[in-house]
C-alpha cells in the first residue's frame, strides 16, 4: 500500500513536472494540492484524475488545451519527459539586434562620466530620426532611452475614500476616536474624500508585416509603459490576438521582450486588423478591461478585411472606452492621408490621432496619455 | 436566508464521500453539474477550500452557489463585489453613531469623570457596537451548526481592486480575520466559499492558488435539454431539445453576447408563453429579445435568417 501510494505520487509530480515543461506554470504547491485532490477522488478513474487536475493545477481557461494535451501523452504513457510538448515557433524579434548584451564577444557597454555626455548628443540626433532608418545599433540606443520615459496615467475618482482635512464627509471612525479624548465629545471631527485612481491604459499593438520596422521599436514603448505604471494591459494585434501583459511584466526588457517573442506566433502575418479588435473586444475589452480606460492604438490602418468591420468594432470599442488614441507612424510621412480602408473606417472615433515613427512622437504619446 | 431546517439530502456538504455525491446532492436542488464541476466542488468541500468559478455571464456561476445553500440548509451569505470595496462594506465596521451616545450617556451620568481613555475605549469598542459584515458573519458560524454549514459567494470578485484581493485571500487563507480593536475571530466552522469572476481582468494568483479553480462553459445541448426539463418542466420536450438546438448554433456564430443558459432559459418561457409547440421562424422572431441583449447580435442572426438557422440545426 505504501509502495503503491509512493509510486502513485511519483506520477502525479511527473505529471505536474511535464506540465511545467510543456510551459504551463504550476508552482509546488499546485503539485502538493493535486496530490490531496486525487487522494480524495481516487486515482483508479482516468477522468477523476482528470478533473482534479484540472481543478487545482490549471488557473485560466487558455490553458486547458495545453492541459488536456499533456494529460493525454501521460495516460498513455508515452511521455518523453524534458521535451515541451508544444515547441515555441522560432520568433526572431528584438533578439536580433545587436548590442553588447546578445553578443558574447562582443564590446561591453562602456559606463563612465564621458560617455554619457557623448550619449547626451547622440540622443538629441536620434530622438528625431524615423525608427524605420535607424542601425540595430541606434535602435539599441534608442530603447535605453524609451525606458527612461515615464508614464503617470489619466486620473479618475475612485469610490475608495481617503482621509482630509478639508471638511467633507465625516470619517465617524477616526472622530469618535479623537472623542474618547475629549471625555466623548466630538471636538475635533475628521474627514474623508474620494480618492483618485489612474485609468486603466490598454496597448494594442499592430505587429502585421507592413508594421515591422515599427513594432519592434514600439513593443519596448509597450513595455517600459508596463513595467513604469500599474494597470496597463497590452495585446498583439495580428491575424490573431495574443494578450503580452504578463510576458512583458518582466522588468528586463531584453528577457521580457524574448518572452513576448515567444508568445506572438503571427510576428509580421498577414493583416487583419478589423477581425483582431474583434476578437479584443469580444473577449476582453467590452467585457470590462476597456471600460473607462484610456485605449491606445499602435497601428499604421492598414486593413486588408472589410473596412465596415473596422468601423463597427471601433465604434464598440469607442463605446465603453473613456479615450482611444491612434498612434500611426505613417503619419508623418510627407504628403499621407489616412484614406487606406481600415484607417478610414477608424478615424471617426478616434479622440487622438498622433505619430509614433520616432522618439519624439513617443514622448508626445507618454503626455497624451497623462493629459487629463 | 434558508434558516435552520434540515437539509433535504441526507448527506452535509462536509461528509461527501464521492463526486456522485455532489452530482445527486445538487440534482436534488434542481442544479444539474456536469463532472468537471461536480469533481471541483467535491474536492472543495473535501479540502476545505474556496472554489473560484470563472466564465462567461450567464452560464450559471452564481446558480451554483446558491444550489449548494440550499443543499447545506444554513445561512446563505452574498458579498457582491464592486469597485472600491473595502473592509468597511465587507467585514465589519464600527456603529458609530451608537458609540457617540454611549459616550454622551456616560458623561451625562458623570462616568466619564477620572477614567482612563483606555478604559473607555474597551467600553466603546466592544462586540455590542460591532456591525458585523457578510465576511465576518460567514466566520460567525458555531460548531453547533456545523451540520448545516454556512455558504458564502463572493460574486463578481473582478470587480473588486487589487487592494481588496489581498485582503480577501488573507481572510480565506486562515478563515480567520484580525480586527484590532477586539482581536482575532477564527470560524468555528469554515464556511463553503464561492467566488465568481467574469474575467473582465485577471484575478491574481495567489488567490487562485489558494482556490480550486473551474471555467464553467455553456452547456452541452444534452445537458442544455436537461437543465430545461428540471428549471422549466412546463416546456414540452420536444421544444426544448429545439431551443437548446438553436442556442448552441448561435454560440458557434460568434456573437457579442452569446446566450447563456440563464438567457435559453427566458427563450423557452417565453416561446411556452406565446404558445408555441413548433419552433418556427415567426416565433423566434416575437421572442428573440429574450435571447439576444446585443441589437448587432440580432441583426446578424437575422441576416443569416431564422429559417436558416432552424433548418440548419433541424436539419429540415
Amino acid at each position: 500500500m505504501d509502495l503503491a501510494e509512493r509510486t502513485l505520487d511519483r506520477h502525479l509530480v511527473r505529471f505536474a513536472a511535464a506540465l511545467r515543461a510543456a510551459g504551463l506554470p504550476v508552482p509546488l504547491v499546485s503539485t502538493i494540492e493535486f496530490g490531496r485532490a486525487v487522494a480524495e477522488v481516487g486515482a483508479d478513474r482516468r477522468d477523476g484524475v482528470y478533473w482534479a487536475g484540472r481543478a487545482t493545477l490549471v488557473h485560466r481557461p487558455e490553458d486547458i488545451p495545453l492541459y488536456d494535451e499533456v494529460f493525454e501523452q501521460q495516460w498513455l504513457g508515452a511521455i518523453d519527459r524534458g521535451r515541451p510538448a508544444t515547441a515555441p515557433a522560432p520568433v526572431t524579434l528584438l533578439l536580433d539586434e545587436p548590442g553588447a548584451e546578445h553578443d558574447d564577444e562582443g564590446e561591453p557597454e562602456a559606463p563612465g562620466g564621458d560617455v554619457l555626455s557623448v550619449r547626451f548628443s547622440r540622443a538629441e540626433v536620434l530622438s528625431g530620426k524615423d525608427f524605420a532608418d535607424c542601425t540595430d545599433d541606434e535602435m539599441a540606443e534608442l530603447h535605453e532611452l524609451m525606458d527612461r520615459l515615464r508614464f503617470a496615467g489619466e486620473s479618475r475618482r475612485s469610490r475608495r475614500l481617503r482621509p482630509t482635512s478639508r471638511s467633507g464627509r465625516l470619517d465617524l471612525r477616526r472622530t469618535v476616536r479623537a472623542a474618547l479624548r475629549t471625555q466623548g465629545e466630538p471636538l475635533r471631527r475628521a474627514y474623508l474624500e474620494p480618492g483618485e485612481r489612474p485609468r486603466r491604459l490598454v496597448l494594442l499593438l499592430d505587429v502585421s508585416g507592413s508594421m515591422e520596422a515599427y513594432a519592434r521599436a514600439l513593443i519596448r514603448f509597450v513595455h517600459a509603459a508596463i513595467v513604469g505604471r500599474r494597470d496597463v494591459e497590452a495585446f498583439a494585434l495580428g491575424t490573431r490576438l495574443t494578450r503580452l501583459t504578463r510576458e512583458l511584466s518582466t522588468r528586463d526588457p531584453d528577457a521580457a521582450l524574448a518572452r513576448a517573442a515567444d508568445a506572438v506566433t503571427d510576428w509580421s502575418g498577414g493583416t487583419r486588423l478589423g477581425d483582431g479588435l474583434r476578437l479584443f473586444n469580444d473577449a476582453w475589452g467590452v467585457r470590462g478591461m476597456a471600460r473607462g480606460a484610456v485605449v491606445v492604438v499602435l497601428s499604421d490602418g492598414w486593413d486588408r478585411g472589410d473596412p465596415a468591420v473596422m468601423s463597427e468594432q471601433m465604434q464598440r470599442l469607442s463605446r465603453v472606452a473613456h479615450k482611444i488614441v491612434w498612434v500611426n507612424p505613417l503619419k508623418a510621412t510627407p504628403g499621407y492621408a489616412p484614406l487606406a480602408g481600415g484607417m478610414a473606417a477608424a478615424l471617426p472615433h478616434i479622440d487622438e490621432f498622433l505619430e509614433g515613427h520616432n522618439l519624439d512622437s513617443l514622448e508626445v504619446l507618454a503626455k497624451a496619455i497623462t493629459r487629463e | 436566508m434558508a434558516g435552520a431546517s434540515p437539509p433535504d439530502s441526507p448527506i452535509s456538504p462536509h461528509d461527501v464521500a464521492s463526486v456522485d455525491d455532489v452530482i445527486s446532492a445538487l440534482a436534488d436542488q434542481s442544479y444539474l453539474a456536469d463532472e468537471g464541476l461536480a469533481t471541483a466542488i467535491f474536492l472543495a468541500l473535501r479540502l476545505r477550500r474556496p472554489i473560484l468559478l470563472e466564465g462567461e455571464a450567464g452560464v450559471g456561476k452564481t446558480e451554483v452557489a446558491k444550489a449548494l445553500a440550499a443543499w447545506a440548509g444554513g445561512d446563505f451569505i452574498r458579498l457582491q463585489c464592486y469597485e472600491g470595496i473595502d473592509v468597511a462594506q465587507a467585514v465589519y465596521e464600527w456603529d458609530y453613531s451608537r458609540q457617540l451616545l454611549h459616550l454622551r450617556a456616560a458623561e451625562a451620568a458623570g462616568a466619564t469623570e477620572g477614567v482612563a481613555v483606555a478604559d473607555l475605549e474597551d467600553e466603546l469598542y466592544d462586540e455590542r457596537f460591532l456591525v458585523r459584515r457578510p465576511l465576518l458573519q460567514a466566520l460567525s458560524t458555531t460548531s453547533e451548526r456545523a451540520a448545516t454549514p454556512t455558504v458564502l459567494l463572493i460574486d463578481e470578485v473582478d470587480r473588486a481592486d487589487d487592494e481588496f484581493e489581498a485582503f480577501l485571500l488573507e481572510i480565506l487563507s486562515e478563515y480567520a480575520v484580525t480586527i484590532p480593536e477586539i482581536g482575532e475571530f477564527r470560524a468555528e466552522v469554515p464556511p463553503v466559499v464561492v467566488i465568481t469572476s467574469n474575467r473582465t481582468r485577471d484575478v491574481h494568483d495567489a488567490l487562485k492558488r489558494r482556490c480550486l479553480y473551474h471555467w464553467v462553459a455553456h452547456p452541452s445541448v444534452e445537458r442544455e435539454v436537461e437543465i430545461l426539463r428540471v428549471r422549466a418542466p412546463h416546456v414540452p420536450l420536444a421544444l426544448a431539445r429545439d431551443v437548446a438546438l438553436v442556442a448552441a448554433e448561435l454560440r458557434e456564430m460568434g456573437l457579442y453576447k452569446p446566450p447563456g443558459v440563464a438567457e435559453t432559459l427566458d427563450w423557452a418561457e417565453a416561446l411556452v408563453l406565446i404558445g408555441t409547440d413548433d419552433l418556427d421562424p415567426e416565433a423566434i422572431e416575437f421572442t428573440v429579445g429574450t435571447l439576444l441583449k446585443y441589437r448587432e447580435d440580432q441583426e446578424r442572426a437575422r441576416t443569416r435568417g431564422f429559417g436558416e438557422i432552424l433548418s440548419a440545426v433541424l436539419g429540415a
